[in-house]
């Protein structure tokens, strides 16, 4: 047998054998930054805004995930927070921000709006910003609550961190309806059960 | 109380007014379309309607003239209100046309553009006539009653994916189970 010797790291890069462990460590490294880093692009259209400035503000902030800095510039974004309706007018607009918008970037639909197309089933409104470009994670509500858009940062953290790029959505922890036990919220319940 | 004004304007265009009702505190005035201009011209300089609220349409597809065009006008100093209707159009939808207010309020562009775009309803000597909430490659005008409901038109053709109707998140029985699935006979499946 030969002598066994281990790649160094430079012939590692060198050769693009990305097996090794310095490689990995080094993406991991890598996408620990960006998750931890992402300048957001807020493409804000509609009513989500408000809730968008309220993610913005002191009480619910995306700033302490490291996504604080709104880049009105694809140039320097790479998230893409599509935050309201788009109306078929504006989907041009929509897909050329986003190819101007330079490798590697996300794209998050807030709302249902942006994510399904929200109530509206007309001539006017896409149905939801997939059908023109590709989302990474969906977050629905009409508005979401704060909480479930920092759900949704959290959940595409997780997904530069493993490097997954199936299109994840944010799901409600509970249903309150289902947990009566938490007393939130009774829907016409009959006091005869 | 505006009820002085109807009989105002009906002694000032005996043949243009077709009809005049009053209920609700809302009266409104019927002219005839020829004397459309006119009639808001009275309204403006004579009963000081310095304002004009609103400008839009009615499609009445079973009845010919199709469209009403309606505008509301408003007396900041007196305050009145009062409401203008014409009827125009066959039942196609064609030769709908009718004097533009633009000369007399401003406020009458953006809401002529906005029931031509809608209606197809024309408002002869318009300054700029076009399209202002669709865009000009739209074809049809959307709010007539048989533009149908489920048309769309998209300027950006869709990504060419596998199902593009219901792509992820959603599964193709999840999502709506009410609306247009159930309520339009176009749609064979489902």
């Amino acid at each position: 047998m030969g002598e066994l010797k281990a790649p160094t790291t430079q012939e590692v890069l060198e050769t693009g054998q990305g097996q090794g462990f310095a490689t990995t460590k080094f993406e991991d490294l890598l996408a620990w930054a960006q998750k931890y880093s992402l300048f957001m692009y807020p493409f804000v259209t509609a009513c989500c805004g408000m809730e968008f400035m309220s993610v913005s503000g002191p009480r619910f902030d995306h700033s302490r995930f490291g996504a604080e800095v709104p880049r009105f510039t694809p140039r320097q974004a790479d998230l893409l927070w599509v935050v309201g309706t788009i109306v078929q007018r504006q989907a041009p607009v929509l897909k050329r921000i986003y190819e101007q918008m330079a490798e590697p970037k996300w794209v998050l639909a807030f709302g249902t709006c942006a994510s399904v197309g929200g109530f509206y089933d007309n001539y006017a409104c896409v149905a939801g910003i997939d059908k023109i470009i590709p989302a990474d994670v969906y977050i629905p509500g009409c508005p979401p609550r704060p909480e479930a858009v920092l759900d949704g940062l959290l959940l595409l953290q997780d997904k530069i961190q493993s490097g997954d790029r199936r299109p994840g959505i944010v799901k409600p922890r509970f249903d309150p309806v289902a947990r009566p036990d938490m007393g939130v919220v009774q829907l016409r319940r009959s006091k005869h059960g | 109380m505006a009820k002085a004004l109807l009989q105002l304007i009906q002694l000032e265009f005996p043949d243009a007014v077709l009809e005049t009702h009053s209920q609700h505190g809302d009266d409104t005035v019927v002219v005839d379309p020829g004397a459309w201009k006119a009639v808001a011209r009275f309204c403006k300089e004579q009963l000081a309607m310095e304002m004009l609220a609103d400008l839009t349409c009615v499609d009445w597809p079973h009845r010919e003239p199709r469209f009403d065009v309606v505008a509301h006008l408003h007396s900041l100093s007196k305050g009145q209100r009062l409401r203008l209707k014409a009827r125009v159009g066959d039942a196609e939808g064609e030769h709908a046309a009718i004097d533009s207010l633009t000369e007399l309020w401003a406020s009458a562009n953006w809401a002529e553009r906005e029931a031509w775009d809608m209606f197809g309803v024309v408002f002869t000597d318009h300054p700029d006539l076009r399209r202002i909430l669709t865009y000009p490659e739209f074809v049809g005008h959307a709010l007539r009653k048989d533009y149908p409901a489920d048309r769309i038109q998209p300027l950006v053709p869709y990504r060419e994916v596998e199902n593009i109707e219901k792509l992820p998140p959603f599964d193709h029985h999840e999502g709506m189970s009410f609306g247009r699935q159930t309520h339009l006979a176009s749609r064979g499946d489902d």
